[in-house]
């Protein structure tokens, strides 16, 4: 079966700065894939490319056998492509209702209902905090809500960025299940994060990232196990 | 008496202040940019009106509702014209644009229609139990006048006001106007598409300001191609005032901004009304940088 995103030889430049360089990947239906790295390896910047908000000098990203290229961010979502931000970035003076309904912006309005309580099942604290503006809720809630609003719109991959950043070791335990819960749901997950112990243990597989390369790839565990990458990454 | 037809007149002119704040206050909202060009496009929706009524002899209504059509359509243009190939340019760039905008409308406004004032006509007489055309109602035994010109801005204000409050919170439209203002980035992560939205904001500034443009040239009738400048810098002022990208704090500022004015020309001096005005705004945001409901932003670091 083919990828359900194929991400090809892209590089992406800041101005003069050559931020990826060369980055190719692929995430399969039903899978998790992470790509970790540290701060400043291009991990944001890639998905940020596939969502168009950035663009690929070279190479090709493909989603469901179509390209990507030259496609606007709006249209991406439309084709079942969500993003949660790195920094979560929900509308802070916006109720927690308006930003899941914002989600749900490219589908129809009929489905609203339905698709706020399936969100509601999966994050109750949600529910109770419907009104409230989301710049009053905790970083965890936030996380919560970003992820939520993304679901909003059915994605048929769902892409986090750093959902674990600037939580509580606590919060983030929770959220990995709740990511593990959405897999095992049947979403199909590309996960980048800092937090590579997390990460690689819920990952079918890997991709490292050092300064906008790609430099090693394998199987959660296989990288879990591998010696380089405890020295780089896991402490150890 | 004469306290309280100041008063009146002074909610009037901030009513209309108010409608050509909301302009500004929107477009920087969105776009993050002040489009000074807002205060020509009011005189330009002024002129398509004059010409509609005089030249076509079209009813009132209609001069109305294809100045506004016809604003509309210009707002657009000029932001694709001119504002969308700078979106990634540095603020700078685009003020200075706003500024050369305003101009070449001023410039081709003298060009097409001349610096010969033209006296607007009065659309708001109706006629009295007698049958006698009235431009507006005495009350109080002839103390109170009160013109229909200056009802018909307080309404229209009102119901632009209650109108764009229903819009930007119940309407997807609208609430993703709200998404777009607070981070474009995001809004287009959930498939919002921000040009269209820009063009959208663009649009309805440039629609009310034809409105404001009537109802101000119904009230001041002389126009001509500046006529739009002056009101577009107060209108801004008060957008400022109330705090800009706030459309309460429009409403707020235009009519503090328009009361002032009037209780300054009459109690204190024709001259200094401006000056008055002006020092206010410098008061006032010495004590609220982000103007009297503005939010504070912090910058994150």
């Amino acid at each position: 079966m083919d990828p359900i995103l194929k991400v090809e030889n892209i590089n992406v430049y800041y101005g003069s700065i050559h931020a990826i360089k060369g980055v190719s990947f692929e995430v399969n239906e039903g899978e998790i894939v992470t790509l970790i790295g540290a701060n400043g390896a291009g991990k944001s910047t890639t998905l940020n490319t596939i969502s168009g908000l950035l663009h690929s000098k070279t190479g090709s990203i493909s989603f469901l056998g179509q390209s990507l290229t030259k496609v606007p961010p709006h249209k991406i979502v439309e084709r079942g492509l969500a993003q949660v931000p790195e920094g979560r970035r929900v509308f802070l003076q916006m109720t927690v209702q308006e930003n899941l309904e914002m989600g749900a912006y490219t589908k129809g309005s009929s489905g609203i209902p339905a698709d706020l309580e399936m969100v509601f099942t999966q994050f109750p604290r949600l529910k109770e905090r419907r009104k409230q503006i989301a710049g009053t809720l905790s970083g965890g809630e936030q996380q919560m809500l970003a992820m939520g609003r993304a679901l909003m719109s059915h994605p048929k991959l769902l892409m986090l960025d750093e959902p674990s950043m600037g939580l509580a070791p606590i919060l983030v335990e929770q959220i990995f299940d709740i990511i593990q819960g959405l897999h095992k749901a049947g979403s199909t997950i590309l996960l980048v994060e800092q937090n590579a112990q997390m990460a690689l243990s819920i990952a079918n597989r890997g991709y490292v990232l050092e300064t906008g390369k790609v430099v090693m790839t394998g199987s959660g565990l296989e990288l879990l196990e591998s010696p380089a990458i405890k020295k780089a990454y896991l402490g150890g | 008496m004469t306290f309280l037809n100041y008063l009146i007149s002074g909610i009037s002119l901030g009513s209309v202040y108010a409608i050509i704040a909301l302009g500004y206050t929107m477009v920087y909202g969105i776009a993050k940019m002040l489009n000074f060009a807002h205060g020509d496009v009011i005189m330009v929706g002024s002129y398509i009106c004059f010409y509609a009524v005089t030249s076509f002899e079209l009813p009132p209504l209609v001069g109305v509702i294809i100045s506004v059509i016809l604003c509309t359509v210009l707002g657009i243009v000029i932001e694709r014209l001119a504002y969308k190939p700078l979106r990634q340019a540095p603020s700078l760039a685009v003020l200075i644009t706003a500024i050369g905008v305003s101009y070449f409308l001023q410039n081709a406004a003298l060009l097409l229609w001349s610096s010969n004032i033209k006296m607007f006509p009065s659309f708001f007489k109706f006629a009295d139990e007698n049958g006698e055309l009235q431009s507006g109602v005495t009350l109080a035994g002839g103390q109170l006048n009160i013109s229909y010109v200056t009802i018909v801005t307080i309404v229209s204000c009102i119901i632009i006001m209650v109108a764009l409050t229903w819009f930007t919170g119940k309407t997807k439209m609208g609430k993703a106007m709200r998404a777009v203002s607070e981070d474009k980035g995001a809004a287009q992560l959930m498939g919002i598409n921000v040009n269209a939205t820009i063009s959208l904001t663009f649009a309805i500034g440039s629609g009310l300001a034809a409105v404001a443009g009537v109802l101000l040239c119904s009230a001041y009738p002389t126009l001509v191609p500046t006529t739009g400048s002056m009101p577009g810098i107060k209108a801004f002022t008060a957008a400022v005032f109330g705090g800009i990208g706030s459309i309460p704090g429009a409403l707020l500022g235009g009519l503090l901004l328009g009361v002032i004015q009037i209780f300054t020309q009459a109690y204190i001096s024709q001259q200094l009304a401006d000056a008055v005005v002006f020092a206010v705004l410098i008061i006032v945001l010495l004590g609220k940088p982000a103007g009297l409901l503005g939010k504070q932003i912090r910058e994150k670091v």
